[in-house]
This record gives structure tokens, sequence and C-alpha cells, in this order.
């Protein structure tokens, strides 16, 4: 019997280092909503090159990533923020070492409905209006209308970043809330479909989910308004950009090392931008953060 | 008579199979309050029952389920005050007024009502229902407990009809008989005579009707909005207790706060679940006497 169990733990080890080492196998990435599509187009691009790897891209929030990166379910985890410190602790615990690589820019953009007058606002506006102290159109120049606003799942990474850098206005010290009025909602397209019908409400979303179903709304820091394009995101002026992450296990190997290399290349970079995001080379370097 | 061994081994296998579904709850069961009791090392019971603010991803998070509870009650209460006339009147049509011709059409209408996935009645909340109610009601977004309420009083039916009908039909002849002899109408015999006779059967039924309802997730998460606000109205978003679970698991990091808090959602969840199936036991119970 404790021969077997030998055996069979030595038929293991030697399973795991040949598929460390081989461009054979399968890749799991896990994460962001905001994040899958463009990851989904990476990886299709990926495969026609490397036929022996499959690699498989599922979304859920980037806490899901995190979690499943922690749980060793995953080979990459997408985020839409940095990795907490109490997840990266939580991590070090389960024997994770998580590799931090920042993969594409990503302006988060704010809409409203298209018969809404409004197109510019401050982030000391949205802040009013997020955190409920701006409760009516009017105070904006806008139809006498109770504002209506829409927010991702506290699971989103999105979430994470828009609560950082508007409702505590880049402050962590603070401790303000979003309204308790506001409607969480599953995902962006909910988001849109909600906007596209509701003339008083507004929400936000990765500028990759953008349609021309609803208006996008020019953001600005102080006064110099920009709408959320690659110009803007580019040269750091858009206010509420960010970037995006992949998450690994350690420095990356093997099969899974040749899929970020690629992610990080002239034709990696072109799928994120296919999809909507800003591709890491020509944004302003990473001083948007 | 002795039992023949195939006999013996069948016999074995059913009785087998009963014990362990017994056995799964219970594992349920220890698992959940293993999880659960786990947040009361940091959080009082009272705090997390009776607190008022559900802020689980706030420095510090403060846990309190009275918005999460109180907003399945409002979703509860509507969505059964509209399914259960509407689910009784359709099981005493199909009982005791409707053609044979109709009836056997009806009943396998009800079965197909049944097999809705509950995916597609949110969708059908999100594009059709949510516009219909914000305008009727000149809300300021459809996306409210009202919505849900009718969407879940939809899922609600297929049981409590199916449920009430049996009950109705299984009251015996000799009642019928003898109202009939008294000289009552049908009428007469069918309000004041059937019902009543059926009415442990049919609370019964309302009663896994409830529990269907308030354990339906992906509905309440698609169109109630998930605000988690003390609920004051019926037509203003709210969150409910699935929709919390569903929509913030993929975030935790395992073994957080978050992640046992989570679970002793879950825990109140089960424990109301429970309790409905208990009463609906006890009533189908004293029915059959």
């Amino acid at each position: 019997m404790a021969f077997l169990l030998i055996l069979t733990a030595f038929f293991a080890g030697c399973g795991r280092v040949a598929d460390s080492n081989d461009t054979q196998g399968t890749i799991q990435i896990k994460g962001s909503d905001t994040l899958v599509n463009a990851a989904q187009k990476v990886s299709e691009e990926f495969m026609k090159t490397n036929p022996g790897v499959f690699v498989s891209v599922t979304g859920g929030g980037s806490g899901v990533g995190v979690a499943s990166l922690i749980n060793k379910s995953c080979d990459i985890a997408s985020a839409s923020r940095e990795m907490m410190p109490k997840e990266i602790e939580q991590a070090n615990k389960q024997g994770v070492f998580p590799k931090e690589i920042p993969v594409a820019h990503d302006g988060v953009a704010l809409i409203v409905n298209k018969n809404n007058p409004i197109d510019k606002l401050s982030i000391q506006d949205l802040h009013n209006i997020f955190t409920g102290k701006a409760k009516s159109w009017k105070e904006f120049g806008g139809k006498d209308i109770a504002i209506v606003t829409l927010s991702r799942e506290v699971s989103s990474g999105t979430y994470a970043h828009f609560k950082e850098e508007v409702v505590n206005l880049g402050d962590s010290n603070s401790n303000l809330e979003f309204s308790p009025q506001t409607l969480l909602l599953s995902s962006s397209q909910a988001i849109v479909e909600e906007v596209a019908n509701n003339e008083a409400a507004i929400g936000y979303m990765g500028m990759g989910y953008l349609s021309d179903r609803t208006k996008t709304v020019e953001v600005a820091k102080k006064d110099e308004f920009y709408l959320p394009d690659i110009e803007a995101v580019n040269n750091g002026k858009y206010p509420l950009a960010r970037l995006l992450y992949f998450y690994t296990n350690g420095e990356p190997k093997g099969a899974v090392k040749q899929f970020i290399d690629f992610a990080l290349s002239p034709a990696g970079q072109q799928q994120f931008a296919e999809t909507g995001f800003v591709p890491l080379g020509v944004a302003g370097a990473e001083k948007t953060q | 008579m002795r039992k023949r061994p195939s006999e013996f081994i069948i016999e074995l296998c059913i009785r087998l199979s009963g014990f362990l579904v017994i056995a799964f709850v219970f594992l349920i069961f220890l698992f959940l309050l293993k999880d659960a009791l786990s947040l009361f090392a940091s959080h009082s019971v009272g705090s997390f029952l009776f607190g008022k603010n559900w802020l689980p991803v706030s420095d510090p998070a403060s846990f309190g389920i009275m918005p999460l509870f109180l907003g399945s009650l409002y979703v509860t209460i509507a969505a059964i005050a509209i399914s259960v006339p509407l689910g009784v009147g359709t099981a005493m049509f199909i009982a005791e007024v409707a053609p044979k011709s109709i009836k056997g059409v009806l009943k396998s209408l009800v079965e197909i009502l049944a097999a809705i996935p509950s995916v597609v009645l949110g969708f059908i909340g999100i594009i059709w229902l949510g516009p219909f109610m914000r305008n009727t009601f000149h809300l300021s977004t459809g996306m409210c407990g009202l919505t849900g309420s009718l969407l879940l009083a939809f899922m609600a039916l297929p049981t409590i009809i199916s449920m009430s009908e049996d009950a109705l039909v299984g009251v015996p002849r000799s009642y019928r008989e003898a109202a009939t002899g008294l000289g009552a109408t049908r009428w007469q015999t069918l309000w004041r005579i059937i019902l009543p006779a059926a009415s442990s059967g049919i609370i019964a039924a309302v009663m896994l009707g409830i529990g269907r309802v308030i354990g339906e997730t992906m509905v309440v998460m698609m169109v109630t909005g998930n605000a988690p606000v003390m609920p004051t109205s019926i037509l203003q978003p709210l969150r409910t207790l699935t929709a919390t679970i569903a929509g913030e698991m993929g975030e935790t990091v395992r073994g957080s706060e978050h992640y046992f808090a989570l679970f002793a959602v879950g825990l109140i969840l089960f424990i109301i679940t429970f309790i409905i199936n208990i009463f609906a036991e006890l009533c189908a119970h004293r029915n059959r006497k």
C-alpha cells in the first residue's frame, strides 16, 4: 500500500514537471469582466500560432480571478484593479506569490441617456451625484428629474476603482460610501440597458463596453473636459484611467510565459486595442495611475 | 416467508439512499454553520442580525443584514399576495369548473410555465417589464421590488396551482354528494365545503410557493436593482439575501470576514426555508388524517 502511494506521488510529480516546461497544455484565465472579451480575443490569436496550447477564459469579476489564483484553480488571474494587501497576504499563506503584469490601459466611461441634455461633468460633480449629495439633474442644468445612479456589483474591479477615485476623491483615508440608493447591477450590459431606457440614469463602465445606444459624458479633473478615447487616456489627460493586470503565481513559466509574452507583444496589444482598450506602448508609460 | 437475496439487496439500497439524503442535508447544515460561526468571532450576532448597513468591502466593514432581510421579506410578501389568489383561483377552475377538454390543456400549460428558466424571466424583466413599471408608476427606475415580485409570482404559480389542485381533487366525493343533497348550489359547494376541506393542502401549497420565492436568486438579482437600503416601499430598489450571496461570493477572498458573512447569510436563508418546509409538511400531514 505504502509502495503504491509513493509510486503515485512519483508519477504525479513527473506529470507536473512536464506540464510546466512544455508548450503543450491548457491555460486557465479567470477574473475581470472588463477584460474578459479582450482576453478571449488575445487567447484566440495565441491559439492560432500555438495549436498545442488550449486557453480558456472566464469572467466573474476581478475578485473571482484573484480568489481562484489563491486557490490555484487558475493559471492567470485577470484584474481591473491591483491586488489588495489582504489578498496578497492570503495568497502567501497558501504558498502563492502573485506576480503583477500590467497588460493594457482602460478609461472608465460615464454614460447617460441620449435624451439627457448633460454632456459634461467634473469629478466633483460625479462625486456629488454618486454619494447622493446631488439629487436632481436640474443642479447640473438638466431636467428636473431625480438622478438614478447605477454601479457595478462590489465584486467588480471597476467598482473599486470608481469608489476610490470618485466617491472617495482619491483620498484613501476617506470613508465615504456610494449613496445607498445606488443600484448595483450585475453586468456592464445591464447598465447599458438601464441607461438606454431610463432618462434619469447615469452609470459607469470600462470604455470597451461603450455602444451608440447611450451618450458618453465628458469628464474633467478640474476644467478641461475629455471623452474617454485612446488619445486622452494615452496622454494621461482623461481623469478616470487605470491599468488592467494579469496576475500569475510566481514568474510565469512554460505555456503561461509564452502567452504573457504574446499578450505584451505588438500583435497581442493590437487585440486589446480592437476590443476598446488602450495598448500599453502608446500610453504615457505607467504614470496614469 | 424468507426474502430472496435480490430483494434484500434492493431493500438495502433503497434504505441507504434514504439515509444518504438525510446525511447530505445534515452535512450541508454543518458546513454552513462552521463557516458562518467564524464571522461571530469579530462581529456580534446582534450587529449582524439587526445592523442597518451592509457595507462588505468598506473599511471597517459592517455586515448588517436587516436591509437584505427586509428586502427579501417585501419581495416575498408581494409575490405571494399576487400569486396566491391567482394560483388558488386557477386550481379551483381546473379542479371543479373547467370541462374535461380544457382541463388537460390548462394542466400542461401550467407545467410549461414551471419549465421556463429563471434567467429568461429575468431578461424579460430587464428589457420589458422594468421600463413598463417605470412608465406605469412614474418611478425613477423600473428596477424595483415590485418588478421582482411580479416575476417571482409567475414562478411560484405552477407550485401553488398543481398542489392546490391535488388538494381540491382529493376532497372525498361524499362531501360533494352531501352538499348537493342538502340543496347547495355548485358555487356554495365549492366555496363553503370543498375549499375549507382542502384548506390544509392549499396552505401547504402556499408555504412551498413561499419557499420557492424566497430562495429564487437569478430573477431578483437581475431586476430588483440590488440597492442595500432599508426598504420603505415595494416600489423602490432593494436587495435580497439570495442576490447578495450570488452577487458578492465571487469577490471575496476565502477565509475573509466577508466570506464568512456570506455564509452566515446562507445559514439564515437555510433556517428560513427549513421552517417554511416544516410548516408545509405539518399542514399537508394534517390533511391526510
